[in-house]
C-alpha cells in the first residue's frame, strides 16, 4: 500500500507545492497507543471523581478523547492532513473495537453456557421416550437435511436469476425481478411459513407435515437475499475480464462461467453463507410447517421432523420444572448451530482457496 | 449500466459469429437463467395471492367486527411506528460501525490479522437470529439497566431517555441495539467484500498524488463502494424489520405510539406482533395478522424503493 | 483449465440437475410415501386396545401443556414401542383449528370449545359419525410472583390485586397493600406490573379470575390479549419469570411450579390466604359446576364454568384448566385405539403425577377423574 519509490517524488513535491502535508516531523511509532491509553485514564479518574464510573463509559468516552487528542498532538507536529489521517484511523479503530465488543460477549456466553448443556449423548440420540432431557440428533439431523434442501433449491434458482440481472436482463422482466425481490425481502418469516403450509394443504389435505415443506417456506425466505448479494459481487467484477473474454471468441455463457463466476466466487460464497445462517435459524415458519417430534426422521418427504431451532425455542419457552437443565439444552442447541454453521463456512473457504490459487 | 449493455451486444456479436454449437451453449444457460427469474417471480406471485386472499377479509371487515373493535389502520399504525423505529435505531447504530469494521480490515489491520478477521466477521454475519435473540434476553437486557437508569438520570431531558427507565432492560433501546448488533456484520461483510475490490489503480493513483490513508479511502474506496454499501445496508434493514422472534422474546410490548426508547411500554413491531398473536388467533383475527404482514411489504418495499432511488443518484454522479 | 471445467460442470449440474430435481422430482416422491404413511397406520394397531398399541398419531395445541404432554409422549413410547405420538406448541387457537380441519387427531386448548365463531359446533360436525370428546386434563395453579428482596410473605387481596395489575397502586409501600401486610418491611419503590405480550390461556384465566373477584376495579373484558397499556410485557411464562426475576419491584402472574426462586403471594380467599398448591388448585374443580352452553348436551364434553368466587378454605382459584379435544371415532380403528389409550395414560393417575413432576401440574381430583375416564372411554 505504501507507493513506490518512483511515485515518492511526486508526493514531496506536490506537499511541497500545495504548502500541506509533513512538516518534517513525524509522532513516534507507539503515540496512537499512547493516546488511547492516557484516553482512557483520564477519563477513567474523572468518572471515578463525578461518581459516574463504569467501564462501558470509560471505554467510550475514552476512545472519543483519544480521537481529539491524537488530532490535538499531531497536528502542530505533522500538519493538518497527517493529524486528520490519525484521527480518522483512531476512529475507525475504535469503531471496530466497539463493533467487536458485542460480539465478542455473544459469542463467549454461547460457548459457556452451552458448553454445559453439551454432551455426547446431545449428539448421538434423541429425546425419543426421555422424560424432559435426552439428545438433541433427531434436531441437528432435521436441521441438516431441511437446510439443505433449501439451500439446493434456492442458491441455482437465486445465482441464476442474479446473473440473468446483470448479465441477460433487459426491459420488463429484468425491473419486474428487481421490484419483486426487494418486495420478498419484506417477507415475514411466519408469513412464509404459512404460504408453504396453505401451498401443500391444497396437494395433501389438512395437517400435512414434512421436512420439505419446512424447506420450501426457508426457499421463500433465502432466494432474495442470495439474488441481492449475488447480484452486488457480479456487478463488481470488471468489465475489461468479459471484454477480453469475448475478444477472444469465446461464447457468453462460457465467459460468465469461466470469468465471471471465478472472480466472483468469494462473494457469492459469502452471500451463500449469510443466506443459510439466515434461514437455519428460523422458527416460526418450520414450527407451523414440519412440526415438532421426539424422533428421528430422516426422510423430509415423509412426517414430521424436529430442528434445532424450534428445538432451542421449545426448551426456552417450556422448560417444565428443571428449569435450567432445559436452558442448559437451549444453549447447546444454539452452540450447535453456531459450529454448524461455521464448520460449513469453513468448508466453502477451502474450497474456495483450493479453487482461487488454481485459476491464477 | 449503459457501457456494459453494449458490452454484451458485442460479446453476443461475437459469440454469434463463431459458430453454432456456442450459440446453442449460450441458448441454453440464457434459458436457464430466464427459468430460474420466472421462477422466482411465479414463487412470488403464489405468496402473493396468499397473502392477498388471507389478509382482505380483515381489510374489508367493519371495525366492529374486527377482533379489538378498532379499525385496521389504528390497529397497524403503532406496530408500523415500531417496525419503524427499530429499524431505523439499528441502522443508525450499525451502518457507521459496520463501514468502519469493514475499512479497517480492509485498509487498516496488517494482512495477516485482516484474513482472520474478515473470517470472523463473515462467521458473525452466519449466526442465527435466534441466539441474538437468546442473547438479548439473558446478557445485554441486564447488562442494559443500570445503562438506561444512567440515561434517565443525566440525559432524562432528551425526549428518547425521558424514561421511566425500565428495570429489567426489555425496552426499544436493547433491541434496536440487538438488531444492529445482528445486521452489522451483514453490512459489514458485503461493504468488506466491495473494499477489498476497490482497483489497485484508483487507490495507488491517490497515494502518488499525496493523498494521506484517509484521503485515498474518502476518494477511492468509498465512492467505489457506495453503492454495495448501501445495498448490504438494505439487505440488513430487511432482516432487522423482518426479525421476529428475537424482537417477541425481547421486547416489552404495550404501548402505543412514543419515543421514548428506554421505557417499559414500547410499540410492537408487525412481525413480533405476528409471531406473538398468531398462536391463539382463530378467524378474522389471523385475517388482520396476515394483512398487518402486508403493510410490512409496503414498507420495506418503500425503503427499498428510497434505497435504489440513492444508489442511482450516485450512479449518475 | 481443468478446474474451470469441473466449475461449468458443477454450476450446470447444479441449476439443471439439482434444480429440476427438487421441483419435478419431490412431488413424485412426496405423493408415494404419503401413501406408504396411510398404510403405516391402517397396518398397526388391530389387536385388542389393551393390548400395546402402535402407529402415529399427531396433537397440537397449548404452549401450556407442552411440558406435560412431552412427559406423556415419552413415557407413552416407552410403554409402546410401536406408536409414534407428536404434539406441536402452535397454541390452542391453532390446535383448535387443525382439529376441526382434520389435521390433527387431537388437540389440547386452554380454553373450551365454545360457540363464537361457531367452534363448538364444527367440532362437533369434524367428529360425525362418532361425537366430541373434550376432557380436562391438565390443572395448574397461575402464581402472583414477586420480586422484593427481604420480603418472604406477601398477603394480597382481590381488590389490591387487580388495583396492582390495573396500575392503580403505584408504590410498593401503598397503604393498602401495607395494611394487609402488617409487619413486613415494604420498600418505597416503584410497582411494575409484568403481563404476556402474547396471547395466551394464562392471561384469560387471569384476567376471568380478576374481573369475577374485582369487578369494580377490574373492568375490562375477559380475554387472552391483555387489556391495560403501558405495563412491562414478555412472551410465553419463561418470559414473565426471566423480567420479574431482572427487576426488582416486578410482579406478574405465570404458572406456579416455574416461579423458581421467586416470592409467590398468598391471596385472601374468604376468610383464609390461600397458596398456589396442586391441592388446593385441584380442588376448585370440584366445586365448579358444569357449564351446559359449551358442552351443549354432548355427553362426552366435561366443560365447568370455574368457580373463581369460592370461598371454601384451601382452595386457590387462579387456576388454568386445559383440555384435551378428540372425537369417538375416527378414520380407522386403530388410530381410535391410539388417542383412547394415549387419553387414557394422560388422564391417569399415574400420568397425571408425571405430569406433576414433569410440569408441576396439578393432578386431577380422584372425582374428576371418575368423570373423565367414563368420557374417555366412549372412544371406540
Amino acid at each position: 500500500m505504501t507507493p513506490p519509490p518512483a511515485q515518492a517524488a511526486t508526493l514531496s513535491t506536490r506537499s511541497l507545492l500545495s504548502g500541506e502535508g509533513s512538516r518534517g516531523g513525524s509522532l513516534p511509532s507507539w503515540a496512537p497507543w499512547g493516546a488511547f491509553v492516557g484516553a482512557l485514564a483520564f477519563c477513567g479518574l474523572v468518572e471515578a471523581a463525578l461518581g459516574w464510573f463504569t467501564i462501558a463509559l470509560m471505554v467510550v468516552f475514552g476512545a472519543l478523547v483519544a480521537i481529539l487528542a491524537i488530532y490535538a498532538w499531531s497536528r502542530p507536529i505533522e500538519g493538518a492532513r497527517r493529524a486528520k489521517d490519525r484521527a480518522v484511523t483512531m476512529a475507525i479503530v475504535a469503531a471496530f473495537g466497539v463493533a467487536m465488543a458485542p460480539l465478542v460477549s455473544l459469542l463467549y456466553e454461547v460457548l459457556t453456557r452451552g458448553a454445559r448443556g453439551i454432551s455426547w449423548e446431545f449428539f448421538t440420540s434423541d429425546a425419543r421416550g426421555v422424560v424432559g432431557g435426552g439428545g438433541a440428533a433427531h434436531a441437528i439431523v432435521g436441521t441438516l437435511i431441511i437446510t439443505a434442501c433449501a439451500v439446493v433449491i434456492a442458491v441455482p434458482i437465486g445465482i441464476m436469476a442474479a446473473i440473468y440481472m446483470n448479465e441477460y436482463g433487459r426491459g420488463p422482466l429484468r425491473r419486474a425481478l428487481t421490484f419483486f425481490v426487494d418486495v420478498m425481502t419484506g417477507i415475514p418469516s411466519i408469513v412464509a411459513g404459512l404460504f408453504a403450509y396453505a401451498l401443500f394443504e391444497l396437494f395433501f389435505g389438512p395437517g400435512i407435515r414434512m421436512g420439505i415443506m419446512g424447506s420450501i417456506a426457508l426457499t421463500v425466505l433465502m432466494i432474495p437475499i442470495v439474488i441481492r448479494s449475488a447480484e452486488e459481487v457480479l456487478k463488481i467484477v470488471p468489465n475489461h475480464l468479459r471484454e477480453a473474454s469475448y475478444a477472444l471468441g469465446t461464447p457468453k455463457w462460457k465467459t460468465i462461467v469461466k470469468v465471471v463466476l471465478p472472480t466472483a466466487f468469494a462473494g457469492l460464497v459469502t452471500g451463500v453463507m449469510i443466506a443459510t445462517a439466515r434461514i437455519i435459524g428460523e422458527t416460526a415458519p418450520l414450527l407451523v410447517t414440519t412440526g415438532v417430534v421426539d424422533s428421528l426422521n430422516t426422510d423430509p418427504f415423509q412426517g414430521r421432523m424436529q430442528n434445532l431451532a424450534v428445538y432451542a425455542y421449545n426448551e426456552y419457552r417450556s422448560p417444565g420444572v428443571m428449569k435450567q437443565a432445559s436452558y442448559d439444552r437451549a444453549w447447546a442447541a444454539a452452540l450447535t448451530l453456531i459450529a454448524i454453521v461455521m464448520i460449513l463456512n469453513v468448508i466453502a473457504r477451502l474450497v474456495y482457496r483450493r479453487y482461487k490459487t488454481e485459476i491464477r | 449500466m449503459a457501457h456494459l449493455d453494449t458490452t454484451t451486444n458485442a460479446g453476443q456479436l461475437l459469440a454469434a459469429a463463431s459458430g453454432g454449437r456456442r450459440r446453442r451453449g449460450d441458448r441454453i444457460f440464457s434459458n436457464t437463467a430466464v427459468i430460474a427469474a420466472v421462477t422466482i417471480l411465479a414463487l412470488l406471485v403464489g405468496v402473493a395471492a396468499f397473502l392477498v386472499a388471507e389478509g382482505f377479509p380483515a381489510l374489508t371487515a367493519s371495525s366492529a367486527d374486527l377482533p379489538n373493535h378498532e379499525s385496521f389502520l389504528s390497529y397497524v399504525a403503532p406496530l408500523a411506528f415500531g417496525t419503524v423505529l427499530a429499524g431505523v435505531l439499528a441502522m443508525i447504530v450499525a451502518v457507521p460501525l459496520a463501514v468502519a469494521v469493514a475499512l479497517f480490515i480492509t485498509h487498516i489491520a496488517p494482512a495477516r490479522i485482516a484474513m482472520l478477521l474478515g473470517f470472523f466477521v463473515d462467521l458473525l454475519a452466519a449466526i442465527p437470529s435466534i441466539i441474538y435473540g437468546l442473547w438479548g434476553i439473558f446478557v445485554l437486557g441486564p447488562a442494559a439497566v443500570p445503562a438506561m437508569k444512567w440515561l434517565e438520570e443525566k440525559l432524562g431531558f432528551i425526549p428518547i431517555f425521558e424514561g421511566p427507565a425500565s428495570i429489567t432492560g426489555r425496552t426499544m433501546l436493547v433491541v434496536g441495539l440487538v438488531l444492529a448488533v445482528m445486521i452489522l456484520p451483514i453490512i459489514s461483510a458485503v461493504a468488506r467484500e466491495v473494499f477489498s475490490q476497490t482497483p489497485r489503480k484508483l487507490q495507488e493513483g491517490a497515494q502518488a498524488l499525496g493523498a494521506t490513508r484517509w484521503e485515498m479511502i474518502r476518494t477511492t474506496v468509498l465512492p467505489f463502494g457506495r453503492s454495495s454499501v448501501i445495498s448490504g445496508a438494505m439487505l440488513g434493514l430487511g432482516r432487522a424489520l423482518g426479525e421476529t422472534m428475537a424482537v417477541a422474546i425481547i421486547l416489552s410490548v404495550s404501548g402505543g405510539v412514543t419515543f421514548n426508547l428506554i421505557g417499559q411500554a414500547n410499540p410492537s413491531t408487525i412481525a413480533a406482533n405476528i409471531a406473538l398473536n398468531f398462536p391463539e388467533s382463530s378467524g378474522l383475527a389471523i385475517n388482520l395478522l396476515i394483512a398487518t404482514g402486508l403493510v410490512l411489504f409496503a414498507i420495506t418495499l418503500a425503503t427499498n424503493f428510497i434505497a435504489r432511488m440513492i444508489i442511482a443518484r450516485s450512479e449518475v454522479q | 483449465m481443468s478446474s474451470s471445467k469441473w466449475l461449468a460442470v458443477f454450476a450446470a449440474a447444479c441449476v439443471l440437475v439439482l434444480g429440476l430435481a427438487a421441483c419435478g422430482g419431490g412431488s413424485d416422491t412426496t405423493s408415494g410415501t404419503s401413501g406408504t404413511k396411510e398404510s403405516s397406520e391402517t397396518e398397526s394397531g388391530g389387536g385388542a386396545p389393551s393390548a400395546e398399541v402402535s402407529g402415529e398419531i399427531a396433537g397440537a395445541g397449548s404452549t401450556a401443556q407442552q411440558a406435560s404432554q412431552e412427559a406423556w409422549i415419552a413415557e407413552f413410547e416407552n410403554a409402546n414401542g410401536g406408536a409414534t405420538i407428536s404434539y406441536d406448541g402452535v397454541g390452542s387457537g391453532g390446535g383448535r383449528e387443525q382439529f376441526i380441519s382434520g389435521g390433527v387427531a387431537f388437540a389440547g386448548s386452554d380454553t373450551p370449545l365454545s360457540e363464537s365463531e361457531g367452534e363448538l359446533a364444527k367440532a362437533i360436525k369434524r367428529c360425525e359419525p362418532g361425537e366430541l370428546v373434550e376432557v380436562p386434563n391438565y390443572i395448574s395453579p397461575i402464581g402472583i410472583v414477586y420480586n422484593l428482596p427481604g420480603v418472604e410473605e406477601l398477603k394480597l387481596e382481590p381488590d389490591t390485586l387487580a388495583k396492582i395489575f390495573n396500575q392503580e397502586i403505584e408504590k410498593w409501600n401503598d397503604p393498602e397493600i401495607a395494611k394487609e401486610n402488617p409487619g413486613v418491611e415494604l420498600p418505597d419503590i416503584r410497582i411494575v406490573p409484568v403481563n404476556r405480550s402474547d396471547e395466551s390461556g394464562t392471561t384469560e384465566n387471569f384476567t376471568d379470575y380478576l374481573s369475577k373477584v374485582a369487578p369494580k376495579v377490574w373492568t375490562h373484558e375477559v380475554s387472552g390479549e391483555w387489556p391495560v397499556k403501558g405495563g412491562e410485557a414478555a412472551s410465553g411464562t419463561s418470559g414473565v419469570i426471566e423480567a420479574v426475576s431482572n427487576g426488582e419491584g416486578a410482579i406478574g402472574y405465570a404458572d406456579a411450579s416455574q416461579a423458581g426462586e421467586l416470592g409467590k403471594a398468598l391471596i385472601k380467599v374468604g376468610n383464609t390466604w390461600a397458596e398456589p398448591s396442586a391441592e388446593a388448585a385441584a380442588k376448585v374443580l370440584d366445586l365448579s359446576k358444569e357449564d351446559p352452553e359449551l358442552e351443549k348436551g354432548q355427553k362426552n364434553v366435561i366443560a365447568f364454568e370455574i368457580d373463581r368466587k369460592t370461598e371454601a378454605s384451601g382452595v386457590y382459584p387462579i387456576i388454568l384448566v386445559s383440555s384435551m379435544i378428540g372425537c369417538t371415532k375416527y378414520k380407522s380403528a386403530s388410530e381410535a385405539a391410539l388417542v383412547k389409550a394415549y387419553f387414557e395414560y394422560a388422564i391417569s393417575p399415574d400420568g397425571q403425577k408425571l405430569a406433576a413432576e414433569a410440569a408441576g401440574s396439578a393432578p386431577l381430583s380422584p372425582a374428576l377423574t371418575k368423570k373423565v375416564e367414563a368420557a374417555v372411554a366412549s372412544i371406540e
